[in-house]
């Protein structure tokens, strides 16, 4: 209540535009997730591959990860920055139509994508298919999107600038630098260009810019969302402010050199490799002092986890977070990754990053977000929150569970050989062999995408005017 | 790489660990309780404890960074620098396999004082010649080496390039490279549709007599040179036996048709850049058993 309060005395705030973005983030997670699903399907049961080729997995797959980074991702990073930077900044955004650019603009982006990967329009550079007008609209998009968020900044009536500033400005900035650069591209057509890079430097600037996309956009940028929604939802301070300094600074300057160890054992030269991983390993700590800020925060308030759902989600996203920063160093060590690199265990890796992390803690952040933005007491329904955030956990454990299992399985069996020197398996055995998984996985993320619906179907009801809130049930702590 | 781009590696890796280390050590308190007191700052209502660093963070910290350290000591990372143990990526991989050769390598390579023919029924031979077969050859010829659209069945008598142990061998070290070409420009859609229905009538298909006869004549001029007047192909130049309802690229009017009018270009890679010497003997003898 005191939550709603506060947001009204404050009526100079921009909220449109988070308003706006934080619906979008609930639209494209169930598209993103619904592709994840589908494509996943197709991996278990490939006749569902049919004649028609924009539905082929090789079109799809690409939609899938810019759908659920850029998407949903973007668009909960833009809501979360937004009203971040002006609540911890007591500032409105210094321009309501450049935000309202990045909005429209940022939906055109992803509609653009929605249209052109079914098509087979890409330039096949993982995580940055999307071809060169694309590219330019993005980088436009950013561009302004940083001229917002710095332009808040600069008129900001606090003496200081909060931490989840900090992690939100150094996503900005790199994500646009890493975007500029990855992207340059000697264009033949609207719709066909060729990478300006050649051979082992472009796979290089690829990888460069394909981890750091997990390290800024995934990592700091969530971070950023992080810190203002675990201390503001657990209603204690946070736990250390020297942490967040050396967390920070470290983790912005390890990051950066990590991507190498996407090609270990491969045609990059063996000192990049090295470094690459020697970042990663040292990446371990930084990495974790965020998790630690975020844990700790919650020391004195460990109470409230049982009556309030929407901490448990910030709290459970923590630590998945924690669990994937851990198994990203140690996939990194080039004996590690020689079992690991080319497996499900990848894919499980991503997801306890992707869903466990990055989506639960969206959602908890929507969730927190959604009754200030539309001038309610709280969400509609406590219960399908609490619903939500089991539906979310046990997908999130299915799914990489089910690729564990998986990875080090295919792993192992393309190793293995027999007494005469030849390999026990051949490769298609490997495959046969990964079924159940893919079905496990299937089902994983089929639950995970099921609690989006609960989500959209609950913040409807929020937003109706007719509709009052459920009383809480006494009982959310008990299950 | 260039001396400037090895100093500029290993001088950004030294000014990126010393920053890091110095502001790990710069935070740092001797005090290790927690506080009470806040900064002092707040943002919309939050506030920020200033408790130490984890000492067991710090530590773990600590112990990565001087790993780190003496990594690249021992390893490649330092620019030019080869690192202490110089170890290599290449030579990583030709330890292993000299490894795997030392252990193995004699005991395949005694195969080699036998012909195929005589090791195609050894029990040992078949059974390194399948698990050699299904990661190297299954991709197209099918698990059950039966083939399927566009690659050719191993298991019947069917050889466009020769079924006896020589000619097997041979495609397998050097490849084959077919080259059926396209007719469209010399025969027209009327010439392809006729000489259709002389290929048809070779396997006792129901045709159309007069339009058959016509095809005849074109078969003769063209086609017969590499398959042969009575078209029963010919080895030598890989070209099919088009008389036994064997088909490469299927058998129907239109199939046939399609490969007259736009030819066909199928390719068996050469497996001696990939495969060594016994290796290729065993799998030629696994396979030359495959019919037997």
């Amino acid at each position: 209540m005191s939550e709603l309060n506060h947001a009204l005395e404050h009526p100079t705030y921009n909220y449109k535009v988070v308003r706006q973005f934080a619906i979008m983030t609930v639209v494209w997670g169930i598209v993103g997730m619904l592709v994840g699903v589908l494509i996943a399907a197709q991996l278990a049961w490939p006749a569902l591959n049919t004649e028609l080729q924009y539905l082929h997995f090789g079109r799809l797959r690409p939609l899938h990860t810019n759908a659920v980074i850029f998407a949903f991702g973007g668009s909960a990073l833009f809501a979360t920055s937004y009203y971040i930077v002006q609540r911890t900044c007591q500032a409105r955004l210094i321009s309501d139509k450049l935000a309202a650019f990045t909005f429209w603009g940022w939906q055109l982006v992803i509609v653009s994508a929605a249209i052109t990967l079914p098509l087979g329009l890409t330039t096949s550079k993982e995580y940055a298919e999307l071809e060169w007008p694309i590219d330019i609209l993005i980088a436009v998009v950013w561009v302004s999107y940083a001229l917002v968020f710095f332009g808040t900044i600069m008129k900001r009536k606090t003496p200081h600038i909060y931490v989840a500033n900090w992690f939100l400005g150094a996503f900005i900035i790199a994500v646009a630098v890493l975007h500029i650069i990855n992207s340059m591209a000697i264009p033949v057509s609207m719709t066909k260009s060729y990478s300006a890079y050649a051979g082992t430097v472009d796979a290089m600037v690829q990888w460069w810019y394909g981890h750091n996309a997990v390290g800024f956009f995934l990592t700091a940028g969530f971070l950023g969302m992080m810190y203002y929604f675990v201390p503001k939802q657990a209603g204690r301070p946070v736990y250390s402010y020297r942490l967040s300094i050396v967390h920070f600074w470290a983790l912005v300057a390890v990051y950066i050199w990590a991507g190498p160890h996407h090609l270990h054992y491969t045609a990059l030269p063996d000192w990049a490799q090295s470094l690459g991983m020697v970042m990663s390993i040292i990446l371990l700590a930084p990495s974790w002092g965020g998790m630690i800020n975020g844990m700790m925060t919650l020391s004195g308030a460990w109470d409230k986890l049982r009556t309030d759902p929407i901490l448990r989600f910030l709290v459970v996203s923590l630590s998945f977070y924690g669990m994937s920063t851990f198994e990203g160093p140690m996939m990194s060590i080039r004996t590690v990754n020689a079992l690991s690199h080319y497996t499900d265990w990848t894919i499980g890796h991503v997801h306890s990053g992707a869903l466990g992390w990055v989506a639960m803690i969206s959602i908890g952040a929507i969730y927190h977000l959604i009754p200030i933005l539309f001038g309610k007491e709280r969400m509609y329904s406590i219960s399908l929150i609490n619903a939500h955030f089991w539906m979310s956990t046990i997908g999130t454990v299915l799914y990489i569970a089910s690729m564990w299992v998986n990875g080090i399985m295919q792993g192992l069996m393309w190793r293995a050989y027999n007494q005469d020197g030849t390999l026990t398996y051949t490769f298609v055995e490997s495959v046969a062999a990964s079924y159940p998984g893919y079905v496990v996985r299937v089902i994983g993320g089929a639950i995970f995408f099921s609690g989006m619906l609960l989500m959209a179907y609950n913040i409807f009801m929020t937003t109706r005017k007719d509709v009052q809130p459920q009383p809480a049930p006494a009982a959310v702590g008990a299950v | 790489m260039a001396d400037f781009w090895s100093l500029w590696i290993i001088l950004l890796t030294i000014v990126s660990f010393l920053l890091i280390i110095w502001i790990l050590f710069a935070n740092r308190t001797r005090d290790q309780g927690t506080t009470e007191e806040t900064t002092g700052h707040n943002y919309d209502g939050i506030e920020e404890y200033d408790n130490p660093l984890p000492a067991w963070w710090f530590y773990m910290f600590v112990i990565t960074i001087v790993w780190g350290v003496g990594y690249l000591i021992a390893y490649p990372g330092m620019g030019n620098f080869p690192g202490l143990l110089g170890w290599t990526q290449i030579g990583q991989y030709e330890e292993r396999v000299a490894a795997a050769d030392a252990e193995f390598g004699a005991m395949r390579r005694s195969y080699l004082t036998q012909s195929v023919e005589e090791i195609a029924d050894d029990p040992a031979v078949r059974k390194m010649g399948m698990r050699m077969f299904g990661n190297n050859c299954a991709q197209c010829h099918g698990a059950d080496a039966k083939g399927s659209f566009g690659f050719p069945n191993l298991t019947d008598d069917d050889w466009i390039y020769g079924g006896d142990a020589a000619s097997i061998k041979a495609t397998l070290v050097n490849g084959r490279r077919a080259a059926m070409p396209a007719w469209l420009a010399v025969l027209g859609e009327d010439g392809i549709a006729a000489t259709t229905e002389y290929v048809l009538s070779l396997n006792g298909d129901a045709v159309d007599a007069d339009l058959a006869g016509e095809g005849k004549q074109s078969f003769t001029t063209y086609c017969a040179a590499c398959h042969g007047a009575d078209g029963k192909g010919n080895q030598a130049l890989g070209a099919p036996n088009l008389t036994n309802g064997i088909w490469l690229y299927g058998g129907t009017r239109e199939q046939i048709a399609h490969t007259l009018r736009a030819g066909r270009n199928g390719q068996m890679p050469a497996f001696s850049e990939t495969l060594s010497e016994d290796k290729i003997h065993i799998l030629s003898a696994y396979v030359y058993g495959l019919n037997k």
